[in-house]
C-alpha cells in the first residue's frame, strides 16, 4: 500500500538499527511524546532494534490516558441525561470514572455514539433537532482544528441543540513539565509528527535552548521511528540540542496557518489538569468566552464537578517516563484491559495497554 | 507546575451488567462462557468446547455433528451479502470446521412489528440459494414477532446437524508442536464491509463480505487423506482470537509471520484509518487449518484448487515452548505477542 509499505521496509529498518548502534558510544534515554508513537514501537518491536543503551520511554501524549478524572465524570453525567445524545471517539468509551465508563451508561440507556468527526455530530445535531447532542472534545493541538471548526459551523448554522465539552491539552507545556520534574532522566524527545504538522515547529526552539535537550519532530511509521531515534543519538553523540524536522514530508516550520488561525478563533489557552500527572499552567484549551453558549460545562451545570483521584495504579509515573508500564506492581495483574486500573491501560495509545497487548505475559521477561 | 500526583481511579471490577463486549468474541465473552454457561450446563460433550457438539449414538453409526449460532447484524443488507446468507454460511462452516458434511438447518426467525414483508422475502430467498449452494436443506423453523423498537427488524437463529464420514478427530486438543497452520484466503473484508456500511463511510473501492461456504475446500483437505488436527473459521475476534484460543487449548505456542497473511489493499487502508488491526477483525468465509507439517503443501495444493481458497498461504507452524502464547513476526522484522482482545476493536481519535 503506497505511502505505508515503503516506511515498513525490513531492509531499511536493518541498515538505520545497524547506523545506529554504530554512532552510539554511551547510554541515552529519549521520550517518543505521542501515544501513537508509542504504539507503534511496541507493534512493530522497534525498541528490540536498538543499541543496547538506547532507551525509550513513553510520554503522556495519549490523549484519551491524560483526559482527567473529573472530565471524565462529566462527560458520563450528561451522558447519562434523557435528551442527550453524547458522541464520543470510540476509544473514550472504556476509560474508567470513578465508578463506571461511558459504555456502562450505554447498558444503563445512554444514548452514547461513537462518531469518527466532531462535524459528524454537526450534522447529527441538525437531524435531532429536539435532542441535545454534545461532542466530547478531547485530544492534542492534531484534532483542535476540526473541533474548532465543529463549533464554528454549529455558530454559523445557529444550532441550539450542539455543546462540546472540552478538554484539550497541549504538548510543549508538557514536555516542559517533564523537564522540570525532579526525576526526569530525558535526554532527547521525538516529538509528535502530526501536532507539529498543524502548529509547526517555532515553539520547540525555546524549549531545546533553555533545557540543552534535542527535539526531533518525528512521524509514525517504523522507519520514521527509528531514523527520528538516530537524528536524535547524533545530535546528543555529537553534543548537539537542536531541533530538527524528520517527519518533513508532513510538516513545515510555520505549521498549517489556516487550521492555527482556526484553533485561535475558537479557543484560548487555559490551566489544565492531566489526568496521572497533576495541573500544568497554560497546558490546555478551553472555548473563548464570545463561544461560551456551545460550552456543555455551563449547559448541563457541572463545571464545578471536582474530583480527587484515589492513588491505586502508578500510570502518572509511565506518562512522565520515570518507569516502564512492567514496572508497575499491578501491571498484567490487577491491572489488565478488562479491569484497567487507568486509563493507559484503556486506549490503544496508551503505553500500558501497548505493553499489555503485544507483549502480554512475556511482558516482564523481554522488557 | 505543582507537584505531581501519582494516581489513577478504581477499578470497574464487577460486570453487574451485560455490555457489548460480552458478544464480541474476545476475553470478556470467554469469561462469560466459562464463568457461567460451560458450568450450568456442564456435560462431557459441551466440556470438549469446539464449534459443534460432536454426538454419536451408538459406536457403527456414523457420528453426527450439531452446532447453533445466532445472527444480530446492521445494516440487514451489505455488499456481499445479508443477514440470510450470514445465517446460513455461519452455520453450515461451523460444522465443517468440525469435519462433519452439513445436511440440515432449522431457522428461527424473530421479526420486528413493521418490518417490510418484501424485506423477510429478500432475506428467506437469499438464505434458499445460500442452502442450495451449500447442499443443506432447512427442514424446521420458528416464527416470533416482537413490539416496534424491540428488534431489529430481523432476528435469525439457525442449528445445523451434520454427518462424520471419517474416523479423524478434529480438535484444539489433537494440534501438537511441528504442524503447519494454514490460511485460506485474506482476511478482515466481512468486518470492514459492515464497518463502513453502518457508519456511512465511503472509501474509493467498494469492499464486499467475504461470507461463503466452506465447506467444499475444508473436507476436502479430509477427503484427500490430511491428517487435519483442527480447523477454525475466523469469525467475530478474528485470526488473532481463533490463533490464541487455539494456542491455550492445545498448551502449544504459535509462530506466525505477518507478510505471509493475506489482507486486500483496500482492507489494510480501511483498517489504518480507524485505527484497527485486521488481525481482529471479522471473517464470514475465512478458517484456519492445522494440519502436520510434512502434509501442508499438499494441503495447500488442494485448497487452492478451490475458487473461494484459491489465495491460501501457509503462515506459520505450532512450537512446543510456553502454552498459550502467540507470537508474530512483524514486517520490519521484531516479534511481538499476539492476545486476544477484550471486546471489540473500538476507532481511535487520531
Amino acid at each position: 500500500m503506497k505511502y505505508i509499505d515503503e516506511y515498513r521496509d525490513a531492509d531499511l529498518a536493518a541498515r538505520f538499527s545497524k547506523a545506529l548502534k554504530r554512532i552510539t558510544t554511551r547510554p541515552w534515554t529519549l521520550m517518543e511524546v505521542c501515544g501513537g508513537q508509542t504504539h507503534a514501537i511496541i507493534k512493530f518491536g522497534l525498541d528490540q532494534m536498538l543499541p543496547e543503551g538506547v532507551r525509550l520511554v513513553h510520554g503522556p501524549g495519549c490523549p484519551v490516558c491524560v483526559t482527567p478524572l473529573e472530565m471524565i465524570e462529566k462527560a458520563l453525567e450528561i451522558a447519562a441525561r434523557p435528551e442527550v445524545i453524547f458522541c464520543s471517539f470510540g476509544d473514550m468509551l472504556r476509560v474508567p470514572g470513578a465508578e463506571r465508563d461511558l459504555l456502562r451508561v450505554k447498558a444503563a440507556g445512554g444514548d452514547v455514539r461513537i462518531v469518527y468527526s466532531p462535524l459528524d455530530a454537526v450534522t447529527l445535531a441538525v437531524k435531532t433537532p429536539d435532542r441535545q447532542v454534545v461532542f466530547f472534545a478531547v485530544g492534542f493541538e492534531t484534532t483542535a482544528p476540526a473541533n474548532a471548526l465543529a463549533v464554528h459551523q454549529a455558530r454559523r448554522m445557529g444550532l441550539t441543540n450542539f455543546s462540546m465539552l472540552v478538554s484539550h491539552v497541549l504538548v510543549p507545556p508538557a514536555i516542559e513539565a517533564i523537564l522540570n520534574s525532579p526525576g526526569c532522566r530525558v535526554n532527547g524527545f521525538l516529538a509528535a509528527g502530526h501536532v507539529c504538522t498543524v502548529m509547526g515547529v517555532e515553539e520547540y526552539y525555546p524549549l531545546a535552548q533553555r533545557y540543552r535537550v534535542p527535539i526531533v519532530v518525528t512521524g509514525f511509521e517504523p522507519l520514521d521511528i527509528l531514523q527520528g531515534v538516530l537524528m536524535c543519538v547524533k545530535q546528543l553523540e555529537e553534543g548537539r540540542a537542536e531541533v530538527e524536522n524528520q517527519y518533513s514530508r508532513s510538516v513545515r516550520s510555520e505549521g498549517n496557518r489556516a487550521a492555527q488561525h482556526l484553533i485561535q478563533r475558537v479557543f484560548q489557552v487555559v490551566p489544565r489538569r492531566w489526568r496521572g500527572i497533576g495541573q500544568i499552567p497554560a497546558s490546555g484549551l478551553g472555548l473563548r468566552p464570545e463561544y461560551a453558549e456551545f460550552d456543555a460545562e455551563r449547559r448541563f451545570g457541572v463545571a464545578d464537578c471536582v474530583m480527587e483521584e484515589p492513588s491505586e495504579c502508578m500510570s502518572g509515573l509511565v506518562l512522565q517516563g520515570l518507569i516502564k508500564p512492567t514496572e508497575c506492581p499491578a501491571f498484567g495483574m490487577r491491572c489488565t484491559p478488562d479491569h484497567p486500573l487507568g486509563a493507559t491501560m484503556v486506549s490503544s495509545e496508551g503505553a500500558c495497554a501497548a505493553y499489555y497487548r503485544y507483549r502480554g505475559r512475556c511482558a516482564e521477561r523481554q522488557a | 507546575m505543582t507537584d505531581f500526583s501519582l494516581s489513577c481511579p478504581l477499578p470497574l471490577t464487577d460486570q453487574k451488567t451485560i455490555l457489548m463486549a460480552h458478544g464480541g468474541g474476545g476475553r470478556m465473552m470467554q469469561r462469560l462462557i466459562e464463568q457461567l454457561f460451560a458450568p450450568a450446563f456442564r456435560n462431557p460433550i459441551l466440556d470438549r468446547r469446539h464449534d459443534s457438539a460432536i454426538l454419536s449414538l451408538d459406536s457403527a453409526a456414523p457420528r453426527l455433528a450439531f452446532t447453533t449460532d445466532s445472527y444480530v447484524v446492521q445494516p440487514l443488507f451489505f455488499p456481499g451479502g445479508n443477514i440470510g446468507t450470514l445465517a446460513v454460511n455461519g452455520t453450515v462452516n461451523d460444522l465443517a470446521m468440525g469435519g462433519a458434511r452439513p445436511l440440515w438447518l432449522s431457522a428461527g426467525f424473530i421479526l420486528e412489528e413493521g418490518l417490510p414483508t418484501e424485506t423477510l422475502q429478500r432475506v428467506v430467498l437469499s438464505m434458499r440459494e445460500a442452502a442450495e449452494a451449500a447442499g443443506v436443506q432447512i427442514v424446521t423453523g420458528d416464527t416470533k414477532v416482537v413490539d416496534r423498537g424491540k428488534g431489529d427488524g430481523i432476528f435469525i437463529n439457525t442449528a445445523g446437524i451434520g454427518v462424520i464420514t471419517h474416523p479423524l478427530t478434529l480438535n484444539p486438543a489433537q494440534v501438537r508442536p511441528g504442524d503447519a497452520i494454514l490460511l485460506s484466503g485474506d482476511i478482515g473484508r466481512h468486518g470492514i464491509t459492515i464497518m463502513t456500511e453502518r457508519e456511512g463511510l465511503s472509501f474509493e473501492s467498494a469492499i464486499e463480505s467475504d461470507c461463503a461456504p466452506v465447506v467444499e475446500p475444508a473436507l476436502s483437505l479430509i477427503e484427500a487423506g490430511i491428517a487435519v488436527r483442527c480447523m477454525r473459521d475466523l469469525t467475530r475476534g478474528g485470526l488473532a482470537s481463533a490463533l490464541v484460543e487455539i494456542a491455550e487449548t492445545a498448551g502449544v505456542t504459535i509462530r506466525v509471520r505477518e507478510d505471509d497473511i493475506p489482507v486486500r489493499g483496500d482492507v489494510r487502508a480501511a483498517c489504518e484509518l480507524l485505527g484497527f488491526d485486521p488481525l481482529y477483525v471479522a471473517n464470514e468465509g475465512r478458517f484456519i487449518a492445522f494440519v502436520p507439517a510434512e502434509e501442508a503443501e499438499r494441503a495447500l495444493q488442494i485448497l487452492r484448487f478451490h475458487p473461494l481458497t484459491a489465495q491460501a498461504q501457509r503462515i506459520g507452524q505450532v512450537e512446543a515452548g510456553e502454552p498459550g502464547l502467540v507470537s508474530l513476526r512483524s514486517r520490519v522484522g521484531a516479534n511481538r505477542v499476539v492476545d486476544m482482545l477484550s471486546g471489540e476493536q473500538l476507532p481511535r481519535i487520531c
